[in-house]
């Protein structure tokens, strides 16, 4: 699943590392409340075992070997947010040191197999464990199959990134800039064998350690529900936070989106549709451009229509000077856009409540 | 008696269990266990191997770390923009005329970049080269059908053919792999370890992520060897075969003790920085200083990768 650097395109690579820091931000802000000073070690030796079990040689049916990534029973071990930076610190030293994975392509990498991969897996076995007495035999097999989950849906994740590149990114004369498939071939690609097997081997092996563990060292296995029972505090921006940074998973999916959004057409599009344009929509139109006019750039201080827009160019024969332009700007809006919002949002909390976090904490 | 003394039929049966670490010529396939020992002592070795060069005297050897990161990493930028193969083979070409000016011996430097992932990349591409899985101008048909042949919902176009525009799309993926390999191969080969963890900083990556990758760093080689010492043990405690199966528990079982090993360890660690006054706010020294040629090689990559940038938007 680690994606090398050459077959993402660099738009790609940039937006999976703005979707990636907010996501370190608040695993770090997470751990840093659970363990304080601890969080060092117990990150820097968790990032270390990370890797050791990486480079374990599973043997599998037929005589060959996998291996696992071991974030979901880490992910129970120390807690889903101390191993999104376990698993990130684990990538780096692979990416720079070992070359397995990109540099440029991190930010892709550690969004998928460190982010995706141990919090998803960790919420479908805290899901599935609910009400589970501690010890009982469905705990081992929920953790299985969190594992498993947690892994396919990094492996989606990872073969969508990849398909985007043979939808989007191709020279003038239709040859591919980077890696060369659309999404109709990687993600039968991608997520049959990691269904059937790379999933199976994660979801075997977490249910193994598992086992084990209840068996010889069950405290552990405890151990970070007790760390964050003794941490927790009133934290009443969490909501908001995992609104954001869903909303921010989902907000690339609108550069696929073709067409115009019912409701807000351009006087152009107007026209198209009905043949005339009302007076009174007419009169009004093109007072407002906005400073970054349908989420692009202006060029040379004018717009042409349809010219920028990403709809225009879904509908077009997408050639590589347009995505060029339009994809990083219609990140870039995005990104703009939700910081505003998140703003006013905190300024009209504070100006409502009429004390600000800080108080808050020191009470 | 005398059948007593002979040597028991288990002892002299073939198998590839046990320890064949004396065993003359290539072993017939080696277990999941012994591949991960040989990994594991691969990865130390290669990383030693790395300081080692790290260490000689040479052009990227002597650059400052922090310059020396900001100016491969932009090469490594330029060379995912770029769209056409002539300027990405010579940005290759620049990759080399810097290992060779690095002293690091060519033949090595392109096996380790070339060796798996540049060709993980061409089997990857393969299949794109052909009319059937990418539609383009045919430059060399291999079988004409004569007409359109569908299967099923799937339209396989009238021929069989490698395109145009399948090849220049595998050519610019795996030089575009190539380049990017090299060039942070290069990084990795030419800095010491230390050294890159300080040139971070530059980046605004936060103190304690630096001190957690210093640490992870610190602990990887000893939790390689704690791995390394509990394959070995049951190795030698073998004899003949174990089956997958049993293999599979081991490593489970390996897995488990060395997550609680490391667990029980970072515990020590932490009352350890804590006798010795750590607050939880890590301190870094610096103690890099710039000269003249860093700031020239800076200027000199920087000038290559605007103009090869240039060139690129201007030929297309």
């Amino acid at each position: 699943m680690h994606i090398p650097d050459g077959y993402l395109s660099p738009q790609t690579a940039g937006g999976m590392w703005a979707l990636v820091v907010p996501a370190w931000y608040w695993a770090g802000y997470k751990v840093k409340s659970t363990f304080s000073s601890r969080q060092a070690p117990l990150v820097a030796i968790g990032a270390a075992f990370t890797f050791v079990i990486m480079m374990f040689n599973i043997p599998l049916p037929g005589g060959t070997t996998g291996h696992a990534v071991g974030g979901t029973i880490m992910a129970i071990v120390i807690g889903p947010w101390a191993t999104v930076i376990a698993i990130t610190v684990a990538l780096v030293i692979q990416a720079v040191f070992f070359g397995d994975g990109g540099i440029l392509a991190l930010g892709a990498n550690c969004f998928n197999i460190a982010f995706i991969l141990p919090v998803t897996g960790y919420f479908t076995y805290k899901l599935l464990a609910k009400g589970a007495a501690p010890g009982s035999s469905r705990l081992w097999l929920v953790a299985g199959i969190g594992a498993w989950a947690g892994l396919n849906i990094a492996a989606f994740f990872t073969a969508v990134e990849f398909g985007l590149q043979g939808e989007l990114f191709k020279a003038a004369d239709g040859s591919a800039l980077y890696s060369p498939y659309g999404l109709s071939t990687t993600i039968p690609a991608m997520m049959g064998p990691h269904l059937l097997v790379v999933g199976m081997i994660e979801a075997v092996m977490t249910s193994l350690v598992y086992v084990f563990l209840t068996r010889t060292n069950a405290t552990m296995l405890n151990n970070y529900a007790g760390v964050k029972a003794a941490a927790a505090g009133s934290f009443k921006l969490k909501p908001l936070v995992v609104g954001i940074v869903l909303l921010l998973v989902c907000a690339p999916l609108g550069l696929l989106a073709t067409g115009t959004a019912w409701g807000e057409w351009r006087t152009e599009d107007i026209h198209k549709e009905i043949g005339y344009v009302p007076e009174g929509m007419d009169h009004f139109a093109g007072r407002w451009e906005g400073f970054l006019p349908e989420y692009a750039f202006p060029k040379n201080g004018e717009v042409t229509a349809g010219e920028t827009t990403g709809a225009s160019e879904a509908e077009a024969p997408v050639s590589m000077p347009g995505v060029w332009k339009s994809t990083p700007a219609y990140l870039i809006s995005g990104v703009l856009g939700l910081l505003l919002v998140s703003g006013m949002a905190l300024m009209a909390m504070r100006l409502l409540t009429g004390k600000s976090r800080n108080k808050e904490q020191l009470g | 008696m005398a059948d007593d003394l002979s040597t028991p039929a288990w002892m002299t049966e073939k198998g590839t269990g046990g320890c064949q670490c004396l065993s003359l010529g290539r072993a017939r396939r080696d277990s999941a266990i012994q591949k991960t020992i040989i990994g594991m002592s691969q990865a130390i070795r290669g990383s030693v191997f790395s300081e080692q060069i790290a260490g000689r005297p040479g052009l990227l050897q002597e650059t400052d770390p922090r310059v020396k990161t900001v100016g491969l990493l932009g090469l490594l930028v330029v060379a995912s923009f770029l769209r056409n193969w002539y300027i990405i083979l010579g940005l290759y070409g620049l990759t080399l005329a810097m290992a060779a000016a690095s002293r690091i011996s060519l033949r090595f430097f392109i096996k380790r970049v070339w060796f798996f992932i540049p060709l993980f990349a061409g089997i990857i591409a393969l299949p794109s080269l052909f009319s059937i899985f990418r539609p383009g101008d045919p430059l060399w048909t291999i079988w004409d059908f004569g007409g359109e042949v569908t299967l099923g919902p799937w339209s396989l176009g009238t021929g069989l053919a490698i395109t145009h525009q399948g090849l220049k799309g595998a050519v610019v993926l795996i030089l575009r792999v190539a380049t990017s390999v090299s060039l942070a191969v290069l990084l990795a080969l030419t800095t010491r370890w230390a050294d890159l963890l300080k040139a971070l900083r530059v980046f605004l990556v936060p103190r304690i992520f630096v001190l957690i990758l210093s640490m992870t760093y610190r602990y990887i080689f000893l939790i390689l060897g704690l791995a390394t010492d509990m394959f070995t043990a049951r190795t030698s405690r073998l004899v003949g075969n174990s089956s997958p199966g049993e293999d599979r528990h081991f490593i489970a079982s390996s897995m488990a003790t060395l997550l609680s090993k490391s667990h029980a360890l970072s515990e020590d660690v932490y009352s350890a920085m804590i006798s010795r006054g750590y607050t939880g706010e890590p301190l870094t020294l610096h103690q890099f200083r710039t000269n003249r040629g860093d700031w020239l090689w800076l200027a000199s990559i920087l000038l290559f990768g605007a103009a090869a940038l240039g060139s690129d938007l201007l030929i297309g």
